[in-house]
């Protein structure tokens, strides 16, 4: 086989952050080959630097706090890291494109479609008018967006996140880039828009011509999608090597420890509940038989309220007519893609929204309950949320976070309170010092167990907990989950685990709900839902799951 | 649109009935007698207590107040007490001027607001950044009419450039809406200059650059125009800003606008025009926000059509 010469090779790169301590290595001796036609994964977690790499390709790093210290780009006979700006502005968006990873803020809100894509057709083909009116429609079409001359007038807020992910993509490839880079293009996209997305991906390339590089922190997509892969840790290329062998016979430790953590769809088949984390204890914990949530016919309408003078929207429904029961010691999970209620259905449960129906909590039904009869109730359910960045007060010391919910409910006095902060610091993992320090000091899964602790100050019974991993990386995922189940284990808590990763509730759930546009579809157990789904929905949710085993590809 | 226009005017019609309660309650609270300024220092008590009768001010105060609404409601702002002609003949001879002036120095204010907003985004960090958001510093903390002077004394007396005072050729506005202007060129330029940091790190700005675009290009067509969603809304506050800032430039330059009416008016307690003033800054000012609600779905297709 004749190896052709390189469309963009990287070699020996490094970029250094301008810090008030002097410069700071980022990327430390990248070197790597793009080769005609291919498809290269760059995988890593947060931080591994693999953003970095291509906002460095680009000539986007920002200005201000990052630099090229030494290495080149070559593309084509240029190296782009010594190329004027106006030149790199010829190959930005002309010869190597960009599509990131937020598809919702990454087009201008107040520029239609048509503006937005006919511009970069301008800059680079010298097109106007009607002649990239024409090449914009062709475009549309060839992401497979229905009506193309018609939502060259709309607006990006007109278009929901696929369509827009599929503009950003029909405006990269309009100048014919020879590479096409992509961030993370479908990590904010429902799992069945992202399987369309990664199909449009690799229908493009051929079609176009171009190569691909694909970042991303996810091996499923990596398995799906890449021809070669590259595996970064803290600014360093650890390993890289065509796909099969990386996924069968990982060289390094960290690659395996990688693709160990990545929760697989159907790798509990045949049991009925999560792997057990810790050994069964001599005298297991005796549990209620009766549920410590009951949620019969919940029902939550947003809007409808009437404003001033004569304005009234029609309501609707965010949830229709939800019913289900949760014992102790176990975990229903609430499965369902953007927009199906399943968090509207978590903060209803805590009485957090207005909402009909009953919830019984405990043994008491908060219908109708006001804020102060709330209290108590309050004790025995609290809630874990998605963000740890922004679910902490970033000038409240974790001590006193983790504290305040037993001062809110006069619970003990400073000395009890200030062991119990101890206490709940090591039952989660952290050490008793972390008390004083602040939240920016902790890493995003350190802060995920301080929102573990508070939450478990009050000793409740029902934890609810929203998308509680999805914004932690894979390998940190993996031990905030155990840290779950352990905590359920030991301390029979019962938890609504609501989550958009099939794979994640699957590893998590003892009973799964499947919703979609505010009803359950399916409800059943672990195993009835994942190993025999009867509703088209589901089967479809399943389907669109990638699956981290590239030998499973479908051609 | 027309159902947003409707229901501002139902809106305003509540607004304006509330501010003429309070302004008339406020004004029955103060001790200065309308009746004795009227009939002079030397007047009887029986002069006095004939004139209170005659202007009605001897009826209880609800009374007052429903005479009063049933004027307006006739587009009648009743008489001045002093000049004992029709308040709002008075204000419709004054407020052209008045309305000349305010448009004046809200184009000073938003062009030099932006234009210098847009500079210290740009240079954010810089030395042009710093000296600019000293200058608005100084620009928003100087009494307006300090900064009369110093603009009469520097361009009218030493340079020559503008007239002292008075009204009439295009050179006489500069120097009143240059002052009007200044206090909120400094507020514009702090708030544009943040405005377009904050849209200058968007990820659609991001993608502009990605797409190899210029900078100029960039800054006009991308981040401008998101910058200035804000600052619209924030005109139309501002109206309520200006009001104040009228009366004292007005008094400054001898400009025959509302504001030397109204300020004529104080000191001779003529609740008349007073009230009528109040209600025409208030109308004023709900109308301007009313404006920037029409003008923000032009620039803004996310609400459009609601």
């Amino acid at each position: 086989m004749i190896m052709s010469p390189p469309v963009l090779s990287v070699s020996n790169l490094c970029v250094d952050a301008r810090t008030p301590e002097g410069l700071r290595r980022v990327l430390d001796d990248i070197s790597f080959d793009l080769i005609s036609g291919e498809t290269l994964c760059i995988a890593g977690e947060s931080g591994s630097g693999k953003s970095v790499t291509s906002l460095s390709i680009m000539g986007l790093l920002p200005k201000a706090s990052l630099q090229v210290s030494s290495g080149s780009i070559m593309l084509g006979g240029k190296d782009l890291t010594k190329l004027s700006g106006s030149a790199m502005r010829a190959v930005r968006g002309g010869e190597v494109a960009m599509v990131f990873q937020e598809p919702m803020t990454s087009l201008n809100p107040v520029m239609s479609i048509g503006a937005q894509m006919r511009e970069a057709i301008h800059e680079h083909q010298g097109e106007e008018g009607g002649a990239a009116d024409v090449i914009a429609r062709h475009m549309l079409d060839a992401v497979h967006i229905t009506d193309p001359a018609r939502r060259l007038t709309q607006y990006p807020h007109e278009l929901s996140g696929g369509m827009r992910q599929r503009v950003m993509i029909a405006m990269a490839l309009s100048c014919r880039p020879k590479v096409l880079i992509a961030d993370e293009p479908t990590t904010a996209l429902d799992v069945t828009v992202q399987a369309q997305i990664l199909t449009l991906m690799r229908e493009l390339k051929t079609e176009f011509g171009a190569c691909i590089i694909l970042i991303t922190h996810d091996m499923g997509v990596v398995a799906e999608m890449a021809d070669r892969v590259i595996i970064m840790q803290s600014g360093r290329v650890i390993e890289q090597g065509n796909v099969l062998p990386i996924f069968q016979s990982p060289a390094q430790t960290y690659t395996r420890e990688l693709l160990a953590a990545v929760p697989r769809l159907g790798s509990h088949a045949g049991s009925d509940g999560p792997p057990r984390v810790t050994p069964v204890p001599a005298s297991p914990v005796s549990l209620d038989p009766s549920p410590v949530l009951a949620v019969s016919n919940l029902t939550v309408t947003y809007g409808g309220a009437g404003g001033f003078l004569f304005k009234r929207k029609q309501a609707a429904a965010a949830v229709q007519g939800v019913s289900f029961d949760i014992r102790p010691g176990q975990t229903l999970g609430l499965v369902g893609e953007s927009g199906s209620g399943k968090s509207t259905t978590g903060k209803a449960v805590l009485g957090l929204i207005p909402f009909a129906g009953d919830v019984v909590i405990d043994g008491r039904n908060i219908a109708g309950l006001s804020q102060r009869q709330m209290q108590p109730v309050r004790r025995s359910a609290q809630m874990i949320f998605q963000d740890p960045y922004a679910s902490l007060d970033p000038r409240m010391a974790v001590g006193a976070a983790i504290a305040e919910p037993l001062i809110i409910h006069g619970i003990g006095d400073k000395t009890e309170r200030a062991d119990r902060v101890a206490e709940l610091l090591a039952r989660v993992g952290l050490q008793p010092d972390a008390a004083s320090r602040y939240p920016h000091e902790f890493s995003g899964g350190q802060r995920q167990r301080i929102c573990i602790a508070r939450a478990l100050a009050l000793k409740p019974k029902l934890i609810v907990a929203d998308e509680s991993v999805a914004a932690l990386d894979v390998s940190v995922r993996a031990r905030v989950l155990d840290l779950m189940l352990e905590l359920q284990e030991t301390m029979g808590l019962a938890y609504l685990f609501i989550s958009h990763d099939m794979a994640v509730v699957e590893r998590m759930s003892h009973h799964v709900a499947v919703m979609r546009g505010g009803k359950i579809v399916e409800m059943g157990t672990r195993r009835d839902v994942f190993e025999n789904p009867r509703d088209d929905y589901t089967r479809a949710l399943m389907a669109a799951v990638p699956i981290p085993d590239p030998k499973r590809r479908v051609a | 649109m027309v159902f947003l226009i409707l229901r501002r005017l139902g809106q305003t019609a509540l607004i304006l009935l509330g501010v003429a309660a309070i302004t008339f309650l406020l004004l029955y609270a103060l001790p200065a007698d309308p009746a004795r300024m009227i009939a002079g220092r030397s007047a009887t008590a029986q002069t006095v207590a004939n004139i209170r009768t005659q202007l009605g001010l001897d009826q209880p105060l609800l009374t007052q107040f429903w005479t009063y609404l049933q004027g307006i409601v006739q587009g009648n702002l009743g008489r001045s007490y002093a000049q004992k002609t029709d308040v709002g003949a008075l204000i419709a001879a004054r407020l052209p001027a008045t309305l000349v002036l305010m448009a004046a120095g809200i184009c000073v204010e938003v062009v030099l607001g932006v234009i210098f907003g847009v500079i210290a985004a740009l240079k954010r960090g810089g030395m042009v950044d710093r000296v600019v958001m000293m200058a608005s510093f100084v620009g928003v903390s100087a009494p307006q009419f300090v900064v009369a002077l110093l603009l009469l004394y520097v361009f009218a007396v030493t340079l020559g450039w503008f007239p002292m005072s008075g009204f009439g050729s295009a050179a006489h506005v500069v120097l009143p809406a240059a002052t009007l202007g200044i206090l909120g060129a400094g507020w514009y330029a702090r708030m544009v200059r943040s405005a377009m940091i904050d849209v200058l790190n968007q990820d659609y700005v991001r993608t502009a650059r990605a797409k190899g675009l210029s900078s100029a290009r960039i800054v006009f067509r991308h981040a401008l125009p998101n910058a200035l969603l804000p600052i619209i809304a924030m005109i139309g506050i501002d109206i309520g800003q200006f009001m104040g800032g009228v009366v004292v430039v007005e008094a400054v330059y001898g400009w025959p606008g509302i504001g030397q009416l109204a300020w004529q008016a104080i000191q001779q307690v003529d609740i008349p025009i007073i009230m009528g003033v109040t209600l025409v800054s208030a109308l004023a000012i709900v109308l301007g926000n009313l404006l920037a609600d029409v003008i923000a779905p032009l620039i803004d297709p996310r609400i459009r059509g609601r």
